[in-house]
């Protein structure tokens, strides 16, 4: 049999699609790791919030999409203030261990409040992207993956070109290499701890409106948390260039296996790929490695 | 009422049991735990049953977790192959029942120091995340490798069988599961008294220190992780003769972040912690029914709302745990127990 290169080219552009959403989950879940040190195994659950957000402002209240893509993401920052102040910042200090449990608990009871205030059933998001299909060259792309991938792109470059240059993202960085002395410079620690969080949940919460859109929403889509968690783990945890990079291989690798293996080994290669790259390189591909000292 | 308890030799400063009075309530206890089945009725005997089953595991978690220190999100899949051993021996093989679950501890703890490999480069969350994938990895065995597994339809068990009888409902199951539960949890708590668990300790305390005092740091990890999947293998091929039908979705991903929860919320590193932890998380969604069957006249939805009620409270329970009390049920019992040694003289 020929090897169909068209074929393979559409699944490629498929993948790099949805790795650019990976990656804009995997941003989020640095910006917390960075600015805050918390594992945050939550983020796939405020991913689904935002997406539920986006829902009942556009299906049940019948806003039109440009007045609910915002207020979904306002919904997705105020989610991210409130755990930051009510459950991440009483737990300053203790182990990462403990920290990355009470996420963990976090995304228990985000499951269960959607599932009270939503019902458990899986549902559709109202179709804003259009259905026409994008042809790059002759390979076909779904139009709302295109439309993903460009948004995440977007972000993305908005996220790095913040940190570069904006004081907020300065401080941002500041903070993450030694909080002490970022303290000792005049910036309000706590506050950048809070804004971290804050843009994270506006980051996951637009995550979850593409991801919704692209795949249908239900309770259990917090489960794309975990490709997100294996992207940062690649990518290292503190890296964005890591989780951009990461995300597009595990986009590229959940594609490329579940295509041409078979859907049930998705799961298996992006697994296999973190474990793998847990014991050649324990701290990711661009991860800052800790030295241990007595 | 204690003044003091005077010790006059280290044997008795490292005994378990250490006073009269605790003993006559060990004493007290055994005999309770040997009336209950009399008493109970067959509800409650099934969850005594899934309790014992609970606090082998969990206890095996905290061997792991709460003493050494490394974190395992994979408890439930370890159950998991004990069980599918267990079920395989059982109808493959037709091997005797307690051999049948010793094979599933050994064949667990195997499978456990395979994946305990990476503790020696990773640790802490890396770990933790390791552990989710080793999990979904074992998942994923259980579900496609139809030939040994079954598939999704999985396997059914015959009811074990010990000395001619037929351990088929509770009551019977209850007279092997108890025993073996109390056993495990004794060899744990005898296993920090000796010098493999005062390595495991030091390890959780600072690993770099512990290698720096002789202990070999892969060796001793690998160890921890051997004992703590032997604990959730034995538990796991209780629970395939407790339910007798084993499917991959019997050991979900949920299911060891239950068991991490019963750690924490018993209270990490304490022995009487796994045991409440196991017993707490156990009965919690029990007594939520239980509301939720008395609301159900006034509130119509009640029990449709019974699943995500569970969620957000097992979900607040870690949370709040953690919180507000981060040593766990063992330290409110400690607390108890110390208003009552020092009752009179300080309230």
């Amino acid at each position: 049999m020929e090897f169909d290169w068209l074929f393979f080219l559409e699944v490629t552009l498929a993948g790099l699609g949805s790795g650019a959403l990976l990656a804009l989950t995997a941003l989020a879940f640095v910006l917390i790791y960075k600015a805050t040190k918390v594992v945050n195994l939550a983020i796939g659950e405020m991913l689904m919030v935002g997406a539920y957000l986006f829902f009942s402002f556009a299906a049940g209240f019948g806003l039109p999409v440009w007045l609910a893509i915002p207020l979904a993401l306002i919904g997705g920052g105020l989610l991210g203030a409130i755990v930051e102040r009510t459950i991440i910042r009483p737990m300053l200090g203790e182990s990462a261990i403990s920290v990355f449990m009470v996420t963990i608990g976090l995304g228990s009871v985000l499951v269960g409040l959607v599932e009270i205030i939503w019902g458990a059933a899986p549902t559709q998001l109202p179709e804003f992207m259009g259905t026409t299909p994008l042809f790059i060259g002759d390979a076909y792309v779904s139009r709302k993956i295109a439309i993903g991938f460009a948004v995440a792109s977007i972000v993305i470059a908005a996220f790095v070109l913040a940190f570069r240059f904006w004081r907020g993202g300065v401080a941002l960085r500041a903070t993450a290499t030694d909080q002490g002395a970022a303290y000792s410079c005049g910036i309000d620690v706590p506050k950048v701890f809070s804004a971290a969080w804050i843009v994270a949940g506006v980051a996951a919460a637009g995550a979850g409106i593409l991801v919704g859109a692209v795949g249908g929403i239900s309770p259990t889509m917090g489960v794309f948390g975990l490709s997100a968690l294996v992207v940062v783990i690649v990518g290292g945890l503190d890296s964005i260039a890591g989780a951009l990079v990461g995300g597009l291989v595990v986009g590229l690798v959940e594609a490329w296996s579940g295509t041409f293996i078979g859907g049930e080994y998705k799961l298996l290669a992006t697994f296999g790929l973190l474990i793998l790259i847990l014991m050649v390189r324990p701290y990711g591909l661009f991860g800052t490695v800790e030295i241990e000292r007595l | 009422m204690r003044i003091g308890a005077l010790k006059d030799n280290y044997g008795a400063d490292q005994a378990l049991f250490d006073t009269a009075v605790q003993r006559l309530w060990l004493a007290l206890g055994a005999v309770a735990l040997l009336a209950f089945p009399f008493a109970a009725s067959d509800y409650w005997l099934y969850l005594a049953c899934l309790v014992g089953i609970h606090i082998v595991s969990t206890t095996g978690l905290n061997i792991l977790t709460g003493y050494t220190g490394l974190v395992s999100l994979g408890q439930a899949a370890f159950m998991g192959v004990g069980a599918y051993v267990v079920a395989l021996a059982e109808t493959r093989l037709g091997t005797p029942f307690l051999l049948n679950l010793l094979a599933a501890g050994l064949v667990t703890a195997a499978v456990g120091m395979v994946v305990g490999v990476p503790s020696l480069r990773v640790k802490g969350l890396y770990l933790a995340i390791a552990t989710i994938a080793a999990s979904f990895i074992l998942h994923f065995v259980f579900q496609n490798w139809t030939a040994v597994t079954g598939g999704t339809r999985g396997l059914s068990i015959p009811p074990a069988q010990l000395f001619g009888l037929e351990l088929a409902r509770p009551f019977a199951l209850y007279w092997v599961i108890a025993p073996l539960a109390c056993i495990m949890v004794l060899a744990a708590a005898n296993l920090f008294r000796t010098r493999i668990g005062r390595a495991f300790i030091a390890i959780r305390d600072r690993d770099i220190s512990a290698e720096v005092l002789g202990i070999p740091l892969l060796r001793y990890k690998l160890m921890s992780f051997g004992l703590s999947s032997f604990y959730a293998g034995v538990a796991g091929g209780l629970w395939a003769y407790f339910f007798r039908v084993v499917t991959p979705e019997s050991f979900p991903f949920v299911y060891s972040i239950f068991f991490l929860a019963a750690v924490i919320v018993g209270g990490m590193g304490t022995i009487l912690g796994g045991i409440l932890g196991a017993v707490f998380m156990t009965l919690v969604p029990e007594a939520l029914k239980l509301v939720v069957g008395l609301l159900s006249p006034w509130m119509p939805n009640a029990v449709a709302m019974l699943s995500p009620v569970r969620t957000i409270v097992f979900g607040a329970l870690i949370i709040g745990f953690l919180i507000l009390e981060p040593h766990g049920l063992a330290e409110i019992w400690r607390r108890i127990r110390r208003f009552f040694h020092l009752w009179p003289f300080k309230t």
